[in-house]
């Protein structure tokens, strides 16, 4: 079961809000029952184009309700411009946290607040002022989500893997067509963070599989199978085993049968740690991949 | 509750104590005689069965006792062809991978698109990593398999077939004796997992072809860590945990005593309940799902009504999603599961009422209840009175009506 808040529970229980807004200056409809959830969003503006009414109506789990709940009540009283500034972590740290895997339910409620904007210039025959907007072009057909959407939530979240995209986006849940644009994605706003100096979180990004091998060409085919096959351990089984104490840990390079990596959680201030790489991950390389593998710790 | 909120329950009959447990297909209570009878296997007959003294013949007579006793519910020749296992994940996988091992020269395997994960799981396993091809046979809108597929599908280098009796998620049976003599005639060795159809369902291997029958503990009121696979003698089946003679060599590790005498004496008593599984509480689930289909607009049941287990129904609700559903449930202290993507943590919702054909608009609002021989009138009433109620509250707040299913 998942463990939620209790702001989720009471907002699920107690939806503020609900229904649609009569004569309303702007809609908007995100998700689809497809999908598994989908939110409307309708709000009314006074005079000074403050938010004074807000309603929605979502299909959707608990906290996909609880989630449009306590977007309603975090615009009410907003200008236009101030509730664009409302983001999927805003709405989730207003409900004290959601699972990982149901991110995707407060960046549903930032979207809908977006497609509202968008209907309510739509309306006016005026352009959309472009600071309010993260619109963009489709990169998951399957869940109809943008590049920009995911462009968002790799910053906002430091999101460092597809699959934490599709926890926080459900980009790539479906077909899986689009993990290769999603990797492209997780490169170039990782490099445009690192660029900007933004503070490196506590792992780096995982790059291209292609960029651990220093090889030459003709060797590349099977350096790429190692790391391939060594991505796989660490996403899966280490990955798993390490995550159950709060840990994680990721591959840095791959070079001569070295394998460096980098603790990551709890992993990385734990005093065991040289036990965990040559006991338990070094073995678990050379069982499953190759026999003469070597773990180095790159500390960060 | 806070003011202005949601009560679920006013102007209800009070909650039964202790709430309503409608989630027996994910597992069962333990039964207070199973209970009784394990319990000396944890304190004076300790003994290792495999001990030269009296301590391990009190354990080894424990063991042969519930052997007996499993091999009597499953109708088997002689318990010796009784394997215990630590549950039904096991014995579908040593069935599979323990025959796989035994024909090294067949590279095919035949199952269905609807199986538990245990199975299903397994097979992708072994088709993505072990150079194995699986057939997954097709079901039709009410969950009955295409018997002309899965005949064509066998072949000659066809290792196993491995086909669920009745369906976790929608009850809905497979005729295996039927299945059987297909896969008999083709000389292959069929496997069934009949994790669910044990003690729901009369079980006969004397009479039968079937060459193994996984079952689990926990399924039938006995506790979890514990199943036993069904070999039937003289068929060829390579271990999958090795460095023991326990289980005549086909499943190494000192026997977990206490759960396996708990799973013989949950057999003998899931035996004595047969009838009443079939009669009293078919009567209740029946009675469950008339007064929601009646009552509850736009709901459907998922599968064939009759060909099913006599515990379990499958409601979709319309316009509404799942999880919503069971935290609603479960405030009003009622247990049940559904098949939406967002109770599983995947994007997807059951591959089940998925490869049934069941649109994505009914899949994601589909509840499984699922009853046992604990189960009473009173409570079934007691859900069936709740539950129109919070139908039409998440339908109060779902943007989707018959209007407009979708954006």
């Amino acid at each position: 079961m998942w463990k939620y808040s209790e702001e989720v529970y009471e907002h699920f229980m107690n939806p503020r809000n609900v229904g649609d807004v009569e004569e309303p200056d702007g809609v908007g409809e995100v998700g689809s029952m497809a999908c598994g959830d989908a939110l409307r969003l309708s709000f009314k503006l006074d005079e000074e184009d403050r938010i004074t009414e807000a309603k929605f109506r979502t299909f959707g789990c608990g906290s996909a309700i609880a989630s449009s709940s306590i977007l309603t009540e975090m615009i009410l009283g907003k200008t236009l411009e101030e509730a664009a500034q409302v983001t999927n972590e805003d709405i989730a740290r207003e409900l004290g946290g959601l699972p990982r895997e149901k991110m995707h339910c407060s960046v549903m409620g930032r979207e809908a607040l977006e497609a509202a904007m968008i209907d309510h210039y739509k309306r006016l025959g005026r352009g959309v002022p472009c600071n309010l907007l993260t619109q963009g072009i489709m990169v998951c057909h399957c869940y109809s989500v943008t590049r920009d959407t995911v462009r968002n939530a790799i910053m906002q979240n430091k999101l460092k893997s597809v699959e934490d995209v599709t926890n926080f986006t459900k980009a790539g849940g479906g077909c899986g067509d689009c993990h290769h644009d999603l990797k492209h994605l997780l490169d170039e706003c990782w490099e445009k963070m690192e660029q900007e100096g933004e503070e490196e979180p506590a792992g780096t990004p995982v790059p291209l599989e292609a960029s651990f091998v220093d090889t030459s060409d003709k060797e590349q085919q099977g350096q790429q199978e190692i790391v391939r096959q060594i991505t796989e351990l660490f996403a899966n089984d280490i990955g798993v085993a390490l995550r159950n104490d709060g840990g994680d840990i990721e591959l840095v390079r791959f070079r001569d049968n070295k394998v460096f990596v980098r603790l990551t959680g709890n992993c990385a201030a734990c005093l065991a740690s040289e036990a965990t790489l040559k006991g338990y991950v070094e073995e678990q390389l050379r069982e499953h991949v190759r026999a003469d593998l070597e773990v180095i710790e790159v500390k960060t | 509750m806070q003011g202005g909120g949601f009560d679920l329950l006013a102007g209800l009959p009070a909650t039964p104590e202790g709430g309503v447990y409608l989630d027996n297909n994910a597992t069962t209570s333990v039964a207070p005689e199973v209970i009784e009878a394990m319990l000396p296997y944890l304190t004076e007959h300790y003994g290792n069965p495999s001990s030269m003294h009296r301590f391990g013949a009190a354990a080894g007579d424990g063991l042969a006792m519930a052997r007996d006793q499993v091999a009597a519910l499953l109708g088997a020749a002689a318990p010796g062809e009784v394997i215990f296992t630590a549950g039904g994940s096991e014995s579908d996988n040593l069935a599979i991978v323990g025959t796989l091992r035994a024909y090294p020269d067949r590279k095919h395997i035949v199952t269905t698109a609807v199986e538990h994960p245990a199975v299903i799981g397994l097979c992708r396993d072994l088709e993505a990593r072990h150079g194995y091809e699986v057939d997954y046979i097709a079901v039709d809108g009410e969950g009955h398999l295409d018997l002309d597929q899965l005949r064509e599908a066998i072949r000659d280098d066809t290792a196993i077939v491995s086909i669920m009796m009745a369906n976790n998620e929608t009850g809905v049976l497979f005729d295996s004796e039927a299945i059987c003599q297909i896969v008999k005639e083709r000389g292959t060795v069929f496997h069934v997992d009949a994790v669910q159809g044990a003690g729901k369902l009369p079980l006969d291997m004397n009479r039968s072809c079937i060459d193994m029958v996984s079952i689990s503990g926990h399924k039938l009121h006995a506790p979890k860590g514990v199943g036993a696979l069904y070999v039937r003698k003289g068929t060829k089946l390579r271990p999958l945990i090795v460095g023991g003679h326990q289980e005549r060599g086909r499943r190494a590790g000192t026997e977990n005593v206490a759960s396996c005498v708990a799973l013989g004496a949950a057999c003998q008593l899931a035996a004595q309940h047969l009838d009443d599984e079939n009669t009293r509480v078919r009567a209740l689930r029946d009675r469950l799902e008339e007064k929601i289909l009646a009552s509850v607009p736009d709901s459907v049941r998922n599968g064939d009504r009759q060909q099913r287990l006599p515990n379990t129904t499958n409601i979709s609700f319309q316009y509404i999603e799942g999880e919503g559903i069971l935290l609603l449930l479960d405030r009003a202290g009622i247990a049940a599961s559904s098949g939406s993507a967002c109770t599983s943590g995947s994007l997807e919702p059951s591959h089940v009422l998925k490869a049934m054909g069941i649109p994505f608009t009914s899949a994601h609002g589909s509840i499984r209840f699922s009853l046992s021989h604990y189960n009473n009138e009173a409570e079934i009433d007691y859900v069936a009175a709740v539950l129109p109620r919070i139908v039409a509250r998440l339908r109060e707040i779902t943007p989707f009506s018959e209007k407009r299913a979708t954006f």
